[in-house]
């Protein structure tokens, strides 16, 4: 067992492409805890996905030596969906480094981390990254820490991890400043479980922190949030090949195996404790995790449901953070209503569904979990547009709300705030960071969030604006929702909640949209946006005229009689929408062009 | 007398290449003429031999641009092809290439009908079409045809770039008012093929509701006339509907000679090389000039029966097509049989995909 004094535990809190990956790689290096021959880049990050996109998802951790230390570096995920798990990986660490690139500054969600980890008491040694950089500006980029944070100047190291240059000395200040853990060995086992994964062979493999207490191999657990019981299979530390130990102390950082095949037994930020001996009190800040956002998903080709389902199966195996559960569609035929922390995390599940279980999937337009207050007293709460109550049953609908924090270089300061304004947002404040930038703080819906938000954030500021977001709780909105009919028939996959004074623009786009991709039948189509009983919009595909081979002699019947048995067999995949015939890739394209 | 039997000779020999064409056509090819003739002539006598051929009721040479051929090529070629009394032969002409000369050798060789490629009475309009004739000659070649005794045929094409309604209205008027009146017409909705000049230009490519319209015209002139409709792009005088191509429609049995034809013998669809120059190397060679075929098995021989009878004025047994609401306006009820409405007849290709099949053969 470590004595406490000498552990040092602190996870490193940067900006996506600020760095932290390739910081973590020389860490691994100069501690000599991989052998040179098979360091890769991005050494921690496991996952396909995560390497490409150069973001973490799940936290890894690992221990490394140090002039007479351990240090176990904790990484976070580094994504504002996953805020939670990040607040689990600060609270198992006593310190954090705050890793800013040095020509771009400290971004939205950095700061918001930085707060956490000061709300955490943690002990932040800020380092300028990417000093090497020719447009590395470190000295404002300092000033403005030091503005926001409260860090002075003088104490924010310059590296480089690309070069190494510093991180020597990183490690040092992390060793000199970050207080060393302190835990009663002598009180019950408190355990903080702060990221869980699922091994095929395995089953449940915990990332865990002990605060009191000692945990044995040999111990037979008490998981205090989810309440049950399981024996130790194997614990150890990382550094960073797995290899196991006997026992871990206070302040000490390792993985638990327990025999767990359900990742929702071990969520982050569970407790364990000895089951002979429990603690008498949970650590705190235990939360269930809350899909915000939702969507269908669904296979293009029907016969595709089986396999779609066993691979959300299989991913929740690995991530119980996502939800989902069977939906049918009038248009889309049978898929699955999945529910995400949030936009990245809906991406990435999608992706993975699609790239490693080689599904072709549809998914409809995101949205997020209503509450309707109905007249006869009671409240509903639906996520899915064609759920939402009739409205002369609801007095009126609460929708989520964000406190969404943007950190924004001056000159762009008025097109984004029209895009706030645009999508509802309320300005909170607005202050000035330095000369050049400033942070605005937005109270604003999650609805108008979720649909592009980002994409129109990065494109009207050329990428220089950061955005952080959390959930701010609900607020009564005029809310609608959009149906569209095709030939009077109402289609669910396109219906929409959205603010009433949105509904006409929402509704023409769509029509008109349909319109283009809605095949001429042999009848007039109209094409109509709704609101309750009252039609917003109106298209109409009109009938077509002329179907019909002009020649047909003796050379053109083989090859006529071909062309209608391929037609014929396109026919067959044609969903029917009342009497309307629409091609499935139709509705795949109206959908696309929601995104 | 027995089954109808159809010969069909292909002769791809022509003056220039129009835009739409997408035929088994070539302008540089004449020096193969003889050796062409005289391998449809051998074609004919292997197959007399060994298929068993049936005198043929109908005979018809198709193009390309048969009236480029020398009238003693043609006749040499008729020559060899077994008929029974009766028979019609048809031959394809462009109308100026129509000659007294012709006119007579081909009347001695035995043809009874000549099919005018018009098009259009509309110089701006052939021009559109890429197709290098004078409608000036159309008069006097109608003219000599009915001189020299034969039934005649007018081929146009509607919707074809820089065609208004009006041009299209006199092409009709013109056509009706030849001497003598042509007791058949056929009219056909300008089509891109692939691979054509015309595909390659979208300026020029027709719309359909034009199409549809341009259709609804002709209808109206050509049955005004006392031309009636019996198939999607024909009408005829009753009495003058073209047999060769009606025995197509019937699914009946004929034999293609040339490069690129195509023969039928109860289901069993082939076809000869398409070009002229492969097909005279394999005849003269003693090889045969099949490119490939197909065996219609049962479910596909009743659909296509279908499929064509449903573009004829003797339509398709009413329970091949669901009694649709949609449906309705498109078709007229003819006793146990339905048949295509003026609106129907331009969404046949729709109706043949709603087409139950199997279901009972037509007779």
């Amino acid at each position: 067992m470590l004595d406490p004094a000498t552990i040092r535990n602190f996870s490193i809190i940067s900006h996506v492409d600020h760095g932290k990956s390739t910081l973590s790689d020389r860490i691994l290096e100069l501690t000599e805890a991989v052998d040179p021959r098979l360091m890769r880049e991005q050494y921690l990050d496991s996952m396909d996905i995560e390497r490409e996109r150069g973001i973490t998802i799940k936290a890894q951790n690992v221990r490394v030596q140090w002039k007479g230390h351990v240090l176990h570096l904790i990484d976070t995920p580094g994504h504002v969906d996953f805020g939670y798990e990040v607040s689990r990986s600060l609270a198992a660490c006593e310190g954090a480094v705050l890793l800013v690139d040095a020509s771009q500054g400290i971004q939205a969600q950095t700061l918001a981390t930085s707060y956490q980890a000061l709300e955490h008491d943690l002990e932040i040694v800020a380092a300028l990254n990417k000093i090497d950089l020719p447009a590395a500006d470190p000295d404002r980029y300092a000033a403005e820490i030091e503005q926001v944070l409260g860090i002075p100047a003088r104490d924010i190291l310059h590296i480089s991890a690309k070069t190494g240059d510093g991180v020597a000395a990183l490690l040092d200040a992390v060793v000199g400043r970050v207080p060393p853990p302190t835990g009663d060995r002598e009180a019950p086992l408190r355990t903080l479980i702060f990221d869980s994964s699922y091994d095929q062979y395995r089953g449940v493999v915990s990332s865990v922190r002990v605060f009191d207490g000692t945990l044995r191999a040999t111990a037979r657990l008490r998981y205090m949030q989810a309440g049950s019981v399981h024996d130790v299979e194997e614990i150890g530390v990382r550094s960073p090949s797995a290899s196991p130990v006997t026992e871990l102390g206070p302040g000490e950082v390792g993985y638990l195996i327990a025999g767990i095949k359900d990742l929702s037994e071990a969520r982050s930020g569970e407790t364990v404790t000895e089951a002979a001996h429990p603690a008498a009190q949970a650590l705190a800040g235990y939360r269930d995790p809350k899909p915000m956002v939702f969507c269908g998903l669904y296979p293009i080709d029907g016969d595709e449901l089986p396999e779609l389902r066993e691979a959300l199966e299989r991913l929740r195996l690995n991530d119980s953070s996502f939800t989902f559960e069977p939906e049918s569609s009038g248009a889309l035929g049978f898929g699955f209503r999945c529910g995400f922390l949030g936009l990245l995390h809906m991406e990435i599940v999608r992706e993975r569904l699609e790239r490693e279980f080689d599904l072709s999937l549809i998914a409809t337009a995101p949205s997020v979990a209503y509450t309707a207050v109905l007249t006869e007293g009671g409240e509903r709460r639906f996520d899915n547009p064609s759920e939402m109550p009739e409205a002369s049953a609801v007095d009126h609908v609460d929708e989520p709300m964000l406190k969404a924090t943007l950190i924004v270089p001056s000159e762009y300061i008025g097109t984004v705030m029209d895009l706030c304004q645009s999508r509802r947002g309320e300005l909170d404040r607005m202050e000035y960071i330095s000369p050049e930038r400033m942070e605005l703080v937005y109270r604003i819906p999650l609805a108008e969030v979720v649909v592009d938000f980002f994409d129109q954030l990065k494109s009207r500021t050329k990428g220089y604006a950061s955005l952080d977001y959390e959930p701010d709780g609900y607020q009564t909105a005029n809310l609608v929702k959009v149906d569209l009919l095709i030939n009077h028939v109402p289609v669910d996959a396109f219906s929409t909640i959205v603010h009433k004074s949105q509904a006409d623009s929402y509704g023409r786009r769509m029509t008109e949209k349909l319109r283009e991709l809605i095949p001429r039948q042999l009848f007039d189509v109209p094409i109509q946006a709704a609101v309750g009983g009252r039609i917003i919009a109106r298209e109409t595909v009109k009938a077509k005229r002329k179907d019909v081979l002009a020649k047909c002699y003796g050379g053109d019947i083989t090859r006529k009689r071909k062309l209608l048995e391929r037609q014929k067999e396109g026919k067959k995949k044609m969903k029917a929408i009342g009497r309307v015939e629409v091609p499935q890739e139709a509705f795949i394209s109206a959908l696309r062009l929601e995104d | 007398m027995g089954d109808p039997f159809g010969v069909y000779v292909h002769v791809p020999f022509c003056a220039s290449r129009c835009d739409y064409c997408a035929f088994a056509s070539w302008t540089d090819r004449d020096h193969l003429m003889a050796r062409y003739a005289a391998a449809c002539v051998t074609e004919l006598g292997r197959a007399a031999a060994a298929e068993a051929l049936p005198a043929a009721t109908t005979v018809f040479f198709g193009g390309g641009t048969p009236s480029r051929l020398p009238g003693e090529l043609l006749a040499e070629i008729l020559g060899a092809v077994a008929r029974r009394p009766g028979a019609e032969v048809t031959a394809e002409c462009n109308p100026e290439g129509a000659t007294p000369a012709l006119f007579a050798s081909w009347r001695a060789a035995g043809v009874t009908r000549v099919s005018f490629g018009v098009q259009s009475m509309s110089p701006h309009v052939l021009a559109g079409l890429g197709r290098r004739h004078d409608p000036a000659a159309v008069p006097g070649a109608v003219a000599l045809a009915g001189e020299a005794g034969f039934e005649v045929n007018v081929d146009l094409i509607f919707g074809g770039p820089g065609e208004s309604d009006g041009d299209w209205a006199a092409t009709l008027a013109a056509v009706l008012a030849l001497e003598p009146r042509p007791a058949h017409v056929s009219a056909y909705a300008l089509t891109v093929e692939p691979g054509t000049p015309l595909a390659a230009d979208r300026a020029r490519h027709p719309d359909e509701d034009v199409q549809a319209r341009r259709y609804a015209m002709a209808d109206a002139a050509l049955g005004g006339a006392g031309l009636r409709w019996y198939e999607v792009s024909n009408w005829a005088v009753p009495g003058h509907e073209c047999r060769h191509n009606t025995l197509y429609w019937r699914q009946g049995d004929y034999r293609g000679i040339g490069c690129a034809a195509h023969s039928h013998r109860r289901g069993r669809r082939w076809w000869n090389v398409r070009t002229p120059e492969r097909y005279v190397a394999a005849v003269e060679e003693g090889r045969s000039p099949v490119a490939a075929e197909e065996t219609l098995d049962a479910d596909r021989r009743a659909f296509e029966a279908l499929a064509l009878a449903l573009r004829t004025a003797e339509g398709v047994p009413a329970d091949a097509l669901d009694d649709e609401p949609e449906l309705r306006p498109l078709l007229s009820r003819r006793g146990d049989r339905v048949v295509l409405t003026l609106r129907g007849r331009l969404l046949a290709d729709e109706l043949s995909r709603r087409l139950r099949v199997p279901t009972i053969l037509p007779a």
